[in-house]
């Protein structure tokens, strides 16, 4: 690579300096921070915050600092694999060249097609890597499979889908995002622009985890500026602890603390008058449904103290302009969908959507979003007709395509294991690509069902940067992927729900034996549906062709700056801007947000939000009170680490943060004798995994917190402990199939559990 | 005129990228540290919650010279987070702390 005429490469004594944007993998969401990668002689050899990038400002995360150590890991895959069949468990791999490795897969998908038909080929996805963006595209465009698109081995869909698809159809926008001035090149300085005066963060503790998009750090910006905190979270985070008001949980017990918080509001009349009888359907069926939720009713159901409800309530309601975020933990409970009403009613009522300091909505953007479209729908009415939906009616926003367009995670699971196989539709599974993910240890609710349903396939193939424990179970081939630092790409924060810019992502360093999901996508579409794809050429001719289609502007002007930004329009609704017809309002089926939604209550569901009980607590089996004590929540953690990436031993990841944490209050661990660095089993009704202790305030005594996406590469291998995946594993007390009526949110934040100190991890 | 590094710990959020930055800057030997985050609570003073990190450089900080002399931020500057660490001359130190409103501000000679 050489430095010529491309504006984001300095030379300075031998070393090439070239800026890029970063998105997982390895590292992060599409935050597409700002980086300047040193590289000398094609090796990386530093890695540097760009300080020009308008909004990390040269800021860096402990994960990317550390890029190096990922690239030239020992353990990184670097080269196809292939495995017997009969060896899946076993260390039996046999490198073969990408040649051998396309030629098999092709060879497999047409024995499939031949043998079995498409359909019985499904695709798994992750949630937040670059993959996102093209994962959809494997199943209809390579496989000719209507079981693709974005189907995850999750149960409830419970990251993101949730809450993108409950803002689409209340407000028919994005999903919402705290006004941090993100798509200014000015920032905060932008004229026009307003401080949040509080910043009510719910669910969520994104100076640790920036996710989707949302550099987590500009709290900190916002603070410096005078903004206040409210949050409402189960753990006390290092925000809570800084908070003026902290609304402290019992998880999964959200839409009663959102209810009660909107029943403040409504009854001391601290609501946007204006906005509301303007631009709001439903107010009055909202308030009717908040009535019963008395600060001293929600005490009783949630542990949130009175006066900090009411406080955080008046403080959020009269302090315009202010903002607020949610987090994955509103997806990650049954009674999501009544959660996230809450919080987007809150925003709405008290006027802060598209308003400067406010809530930022758009339309959805994607640079390959209708391409995407016309893929997905090259696959015949017969095959489309084919998609598995559960048979006894359940989950009908699935059935009709009104989600994100895969098959919902319990009804996959269900399938898999044969629970229709006496229905006259009901058809064999046959081979699965798992794309950019690691179920087993990362989201599969039950994870040793799920390995027990899949491991038997016709055929498995894989492509990730390391070996994992899922593939060392499943796969049959696995294909190394490139990192972010290894090749072109573009970084589209929020997946276009939100989009404040587009970065490129530039090769920095050449890697001739690994490809990105971009690469393999075009290789194999060409060989199995070379008809799609005869225009398709190379990752940037394409980035370049969609750039245009979609914004007018191309490649080049994306890769001149260090990031493309959006700029914003406040009060797009006045002006006819959120709606395809350039009519005011939303696009939504009145125009108006909808806090009772007609869509909804059209899918079995409420239209205005409700309390449900958790399906697993002291309320709900008081008969397993006795012998569950206290409740649980996960998912939390350290910024050294990405879902299940960053766990390689001996790596500043693993120094950094050695061993996953089973958090629990000292007074609790005195009445278990747990001391600090002990090791912990935890049980729930449904399973069991064992963690260190972490003794501290940050939960309450009836509350521990444990770490999710856990397992050891430095252990054995082989099965059956896959890399000790098993041991560590959060979601082995998660129930399966605990979800709503519309097939979306599932408890993997709130059980009932007991803990006892063990000698060892096991 | 000597430089002193300055730190508003009272919006320091523990996130260790100094730490990794100065690793990986100076490529110290992993054991080693030119700077360490220090936690402190969480623990309630009183009706409210105490819970600070502080980082403190070690004699391995030289304040990064080198690239202070290039016209560049130190690494842990630059890549902070939360951007609350400042190196200063000695001589601004006193004015910069009460710039930043007086609290939870202190200030470093490794």
């Amino acid at each position: 690579m050489t430095s010529e005429s491309k504006p984001y490469i300095t030379e300075e004594d031998g070393v090439m300096k070239v800026r890029t944007c970063a998105w997982s993998p390895p590292g992060d969401h599409p935050v597409g921070c700002g980086l300047i990668l040193h590289v000398k002689d094609n090796k990386l050899v530093k890695v540097e915050g760009d300080p020009d990038n308008p909004v990390t400002n040269g800021r860096v995360c402990p994960r990317c600092l550390a890029l190096d150590e990922i690239l030239y890991s020992p353990e990184r895959l670097q080269s196809p694999m292939r495995r017997d069949r009969d060896k899946r468990g076993k260390d039996a791999w046999e490198k073969i060249s990408w040649d051998e490795a396309y030629d098999l897969l092709e060879e497999k998908i047409r024995g499939i097609w031949r043998d079995y038909g498409a359909e019985t080929i499904f695709t798994l996805t992750g949630t937040g890597r670059e993959s996102t963006l093209y994962a959809p595209v494997y199943g209809p465009a390579i496989c000719n499979t209507c079981n693709g698109a974005s189907t995850y081995a999750f149960s409830g869909e419970a990251c993101y889908g949730p809450r993108a698809t409950i803002t689409n159809y209340l407000l028919g926008a994005g999903v919402p995002e705290i006004d941090w001035a993100q798509y200014y090149e000015d920032r905060y300085d932008h004229p026009g622009y307003e401080v949040p005066k509080y910043i009510l963060v719910w669910g969520k503790d994104p100076l640790y985890s920036s996710p989707d998009g949302f550099f987590g750090h500009s709290i900190i910006d916002l603070m410096k500026r005078g903004s206040k905190i409210i949050t409402i979270d189960p753990r006390l985070t290092w925000l809570g602890a800084h908070a003026e008001y902290h609304l402290q949980l019992r998880p999964g017990t959200d839409a009663a603390v959102g209810m009660g918080l909107l029943r403040v509001i409504i009854k001391e009349d601290l609501y946007d008058h204006d906005f509301v009888d303007k631009w709001v359907y439903g107010f009055d069926e909202l308030a009717a449904a908040c009535e019963e939720w008395t600060p001293e009713r929600v005490q009783e159901v949630s542990w949130v103290d009175p006066e900090q409800l009411v406080g955080a309530a008046r403080a959020f309601a009269t302090n315009a302009p202010s903002t607020a975020t949610w987090g994955v933990a509103l997806d990650q409970s049954k009674a999501s969908t009544q959660a996230a009403q809450c919080f987007l009613a809150l925003c709405t009522i008290c006027g802060y959507i598209d308003v400067p300091g406010g809530v930022t909505i758009t339309a959805p953007t994607s640079f390959i979003g209708k391409w995407r479209y016309e893929m997905s729908d090259t696959i015949s009415p017969e095959m489309a007709a084919k998609h598995i939906v559960d048979p006894d009616g359940k989950y009908e926003l699935f059935n009709i395509g009104a989600a994100m367009g895969g098959v919902q995670g319990d009804t996959l699971l269900n399938w898999l294991e044969g629970k229709w196989a006496d229905w006259e539709g009901y058809y064999k599974l046959r081979m699965c690509w798992i794309i950019g993910t690691n179920p087993l240890a990362c989201m599969a609710d039950q994870p040793q069902r799920w390995y027990q349903a899949m491991k038997d396939l016709e055929f498995v193939v894989a492509q990730d940067i390391f070996m994992t424990p899922t593939i060392m179970a499943l796969a049959d081939l696995v294909l190394p992927l490139s990192t972010f630092a290894e090749h072109e790409g573009l970084v589209t924060p929020n997946y276009g729900r939100n989009q404040h810019f587009i970065g490129a992502m530039n090769e920095a360093v050449h890697n001739p034996n690994t490809k990105s999901d971009l690469e393999i996508l075009i290789d194999m579409g060409k060989r199995m549906r070379p008809e799609l794809w005869e225009d398709m050429s190379t990752p940037d001719e394409f980035f370049d062709a969609m750039l245009k289609r979609t914004y007018g502007y191309g490649l080049d002007e994306v890769k001149a700056v260090p990031a493309k930004m959006a700029g914003y329009e406040y009060r797009k609704y006045e002006k006819g801007l959120l709606r395809p017809d350039g009519e005011p309002g939303f696009d939504t089926t009145t125009g108006l947000i909808e806090l009772s939604s007609p869509v909804l209550e059209n899918y079995g569901e409420s239209p205005v939000p409700y309390y449900a009980e958790p399906t697993y607590s002291h309320i709900s089996r008081p008969d397993l009170a006795d012998e569950y004590p206290l409740y649980y929540t996960t998912g939390g953690r350290h910024i050294s680490m990405f879902h299940s990436e960053h766990r390689q031993a001996g790596t500043t990841f693993r120094r950094l943060h050695p061993w996953p944490l089973v958090t629990i209050n000292p007074a609790t661990a005195v009445r278990y004798g747990i001391s600090d660095g002990d090791w912990v089993e935890v049980a729930s009704p449904l399973g069991k995994m064992t963690q260190k202790a972490h003794v501290t305030e940050e939960v309450p005594e009836q509350l521990i917190h444990v770490e999710h996406a856990w397992w050891f590469p430095e252990q054995d291998p082989e099965a059956p402990n896959l890399y000790g995946v098993w041991k560590a594993n959060a979601n082995n007390l998660i129930p399966h199939e605990d979800v709503s009526v519309t097939g979306y949110g599932a408890p993997y934040k709130n059980g009932i559990c007991k803990i006892r100190k063990v000698d060892s991890l096991g | 005129m000597k430089h002193a590094m300055l730190i508003n710990y009272g919006l320091c959020t523990g996130c260790q990228t100094c730490e990794v930055s100065c690793l990986k800057e100076k490529r110290l030997d992993p054991e080693e540290w030119g700077i360490k985050v220090q936690q402190i609570g969480p623990k309630k003073l009183g009706d409210a919650w105490e819970w600070d990190y502080v980082p403190v450089p070690s004699r391995l900080c030289d304040l990064c010279e080198e690239r202070r002399a290039a016209g560049k931020p130190a690494a842990c500057e630059l890549q902070c987070l939360a951007k609350v660490i400042e190196i200063l001359p000695l001589d601004r130190i006193p004015q910069r702390m009460e710039e930043l409103g007086g609290s939870k501000v202190t200030c470093f000679m490794p």
